[in-house]
């Protein structure tokens, strides 16, 4: 509509299969990526082709296919690599997602270094995979769970995180791009704040990869997550990116196979980085679909996704506001990727029904962020979330299936 | 969106705009507080009972249209039933909306068939039967205290 002329959405749109579906008899208008995105065909080809002609269990095998399966599993990780900007292969660990990189953090960082009386900062907009992990070590080790409140607008409290950055804060993790609001938040400025009083930094970038081009150099952050199926992935393969001397001194998180180099009874050796933490037969086929996800996203060009879906954003939020009793929820300067919104007159969940029958889908309810429900006062919010392929008629059936719902509850 | 107005009929879309009933009690006999955690339905549910017989019965709390047409509806439907009336009401509601076989015994459901069409949403059937687990709730509650009395 904008600045996104050469933007070819058709031909992208035509890479999604699913995005030709019917459903209640009328075109799919997805707008539940924010939960989860779909699978262009190159992704849905990669992991049917490793499945038909290259599979096999990794590392461990003489034979060629182990050796094809080994090399594609590595070359996943090269994506990640370069996706990223680490600096070098093995800070990238897979796992089975942001959850699962969270979780490892938590308690293989984290919870050996924890005593009563440190604390782990974090903000009130995370994500519950971003707050449990921590209430668990905090109930491990003693330490304190400490929060940065945030702004009507959705912003964080950048003075209330000033104050609570201390000598006894141990580790700040912090989301990238808010789930619930959509926030952008400003971590470049959290991470240079964290290590000037020599504190590490985890990034939960679920909602940041697929939207903003991140170079963990550049950022200097200490850890950062994300999940596979949120980029286009598979579901069940994630990274946790590491800076090398962290996880050298980290612990194992899982014991096993792969992750060690010898054992024997009297002792075990560990493997090195990125083994030590891939215990297990690895999700392999995910890892596959992960990196050609990835490969097909630097093709068409973050940078162009990024301003095709800002374009969207602004077109979506000045459409919404036009709806008498609409209320936006999640007003941050900085926004990426989605619109949450209540109605006066319609519970989100009803909204949800409503908008399905249109071909709709967004997402409603707390979206697992029940600290920012709680926060605006409200039982929980519908969603709107964008991806490379929607477009701005898209945004015009959602304004008008709204509108269409205001009507039937009226 | 046409077709949804089987499931929300106009009956149901007034309950959801005039809830009736919709009020905390200071001193109920019985009371339960039920979550439906998927979609943030939250629901109290307030109940005075007199000789074996629901006396008075109201809610509040905040859910969907489905949810709080359900409580409204409930609301009216149990008062003056026996105890045995109402739990036998809920199992018949509960079939109703969750069996394809007609409930092998003769409750009728009266006016709370307008909801019968939630069958069909199958993610919205809790919506509708969490007035009804925390009324249950609640009585089982008050019945148990009675029993240890
Ligand atoms: C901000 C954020 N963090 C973490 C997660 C958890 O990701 P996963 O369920 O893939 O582990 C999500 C997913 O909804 C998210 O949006």
């Amino acid at each position: 509509m904008n600045n996104t002329a050469q933007y070819d959405v058709v031909s992208i749109r035509n890479d999604f299969p699913i995005l030709g579906k019917q459903i209640h008899g009328k075109p799919l208008v997805y707008l539940d990526n924010a939960a989860s995105s779909q699978h262009p065909v190159q992704v849905i080809d990669a992991i049917k082709e490793l499945y038909e002609s290259g599979y096999s269990n990794i590392h461990r095998g003489v034979h060629q296919l182990s050796q094809d399966a080994t090399k594609a599993y590595e070359d996943a990780r090269a994506s990640v690599r370069g996706f990223i900007n680490a600096d070098c292969m093995h800070e990238v660990l897979f796992t089975s997602g942001t959850t699962d990189a969270i979780n490892l953090v938590a308690q293989s960082y984290a919870r050996p270094l924890l005593q009563k009386g440190d604390e782990i900062l974090i903000t009130h907009m995370e994500h519950h995979s971003n707050i449990v992990p921590w209430q668990m070590v905090c109930e491990q080790t003693g330490a304190e769970l400490k929060v940065v409140p945030i702004s009507d607008k959705g912003e964080l409290e950048m003075d209330r995180f000033a104050e609570l950055l201390s000598e006894r804060t141990k580790l700040v993790s912090v989301v990238h791009v808010s789930n619930a609001l959509g926030s952008v938040n400003p971590i470049k400025t959290i991470i240079d704040a964290a290590h000037a009083k020599g504190v590490p930094v985890l990034v939960d970038g679920a909602q940041s990869v697929p939207h903003i081009p991140v170079d963990v150099q550049a950022l200097d952050c200490d850890f950062y997550a994300f999940s596979g199926h949120k980029l286009y992935g598979p579901t069940g393969i994630g990274v946790l990116y590491g800076k090398e001397k962290l996880l050298n001194a980290m612990p194992p998180y899982r014991g096993g196979g792969d992750m060690i180099l010898s054992v024997s009874f009297e002792g075990t050796t560990y493997n090195t980085l990125p083994y030590k933490f891939e215990a297990g037969t690895p999700n392999i086929a995910g890892a596959i679909g992960l990196g050609a996800a990835i490969e097909y996203v630097q093709k068409i060009g973050l940078s162009a996704i990024a301003a095709h879906e800002h374009g969207l954003l602004e077109y979506a939020t000045m459409e919404l506001k036009q709806i008498d009793g609409l209320r936006i929820i999640g007003e941050a300067d900085q926004k990426a990727g989605l619109v949450s919104f209540v109605l006066d007159t319609v519970h989100p969940h009803d909204i949800g029904t409503m908008l399905d029958a249109e071909g709709v889908a967004i997402r409603t309810g707390h979206h697992c962020a029940q600290p920012v429900m709680e926060r605006y006062k409200i039982p929980a919010t519908a969603r709107a979330s964008f991806g490379m392929y929607n477009t701005f008629q898209e945004i015009d059936v959602l304004a008008k299936a709204i509108d269409k719902t205001i009507g039937m509850f009226a | 969106m046409e077709n949804l107005r089987e499931l929300y009929q106009e009956v149901i879309l007034d309950h959801n705009k005039n809830p009736r009933n919709f009020r905390k009690m200071e001193a109920p006999d019985g009371f339960a507080h039920g979550d439906n955690p998927l979609c943030g339905d939250q629901i109290d549910v307030y109940l005075v009972v007199k000789d074996g017989v629901v006396d008075d019965v109201s809610f509040d709390g905040n859910g969907c249209a489905i949810c709080t047409a359900s409580a409204s509806m409930m609301t009216i439907a149990l008062k003056g039933k026996t105890e045995a009336e109402a739990t036998a009401l809920f199992d018949s509601f509960h079939h109703a909306l969750t069996e394809d076989k007609p409930y092998p015994e003769d409750v009728p459901l009266g006016k709370l068939k307008v909801l019968a069409g939630v069958k069909d949403y199958p993610v919205r059937v809790k919506c509708a039967t969490l007035a009804w687990h925390t009324f249950d709730a609640a009585l089982k509650k008050l019945q148990g205290n009675i029993s240890t009395e």
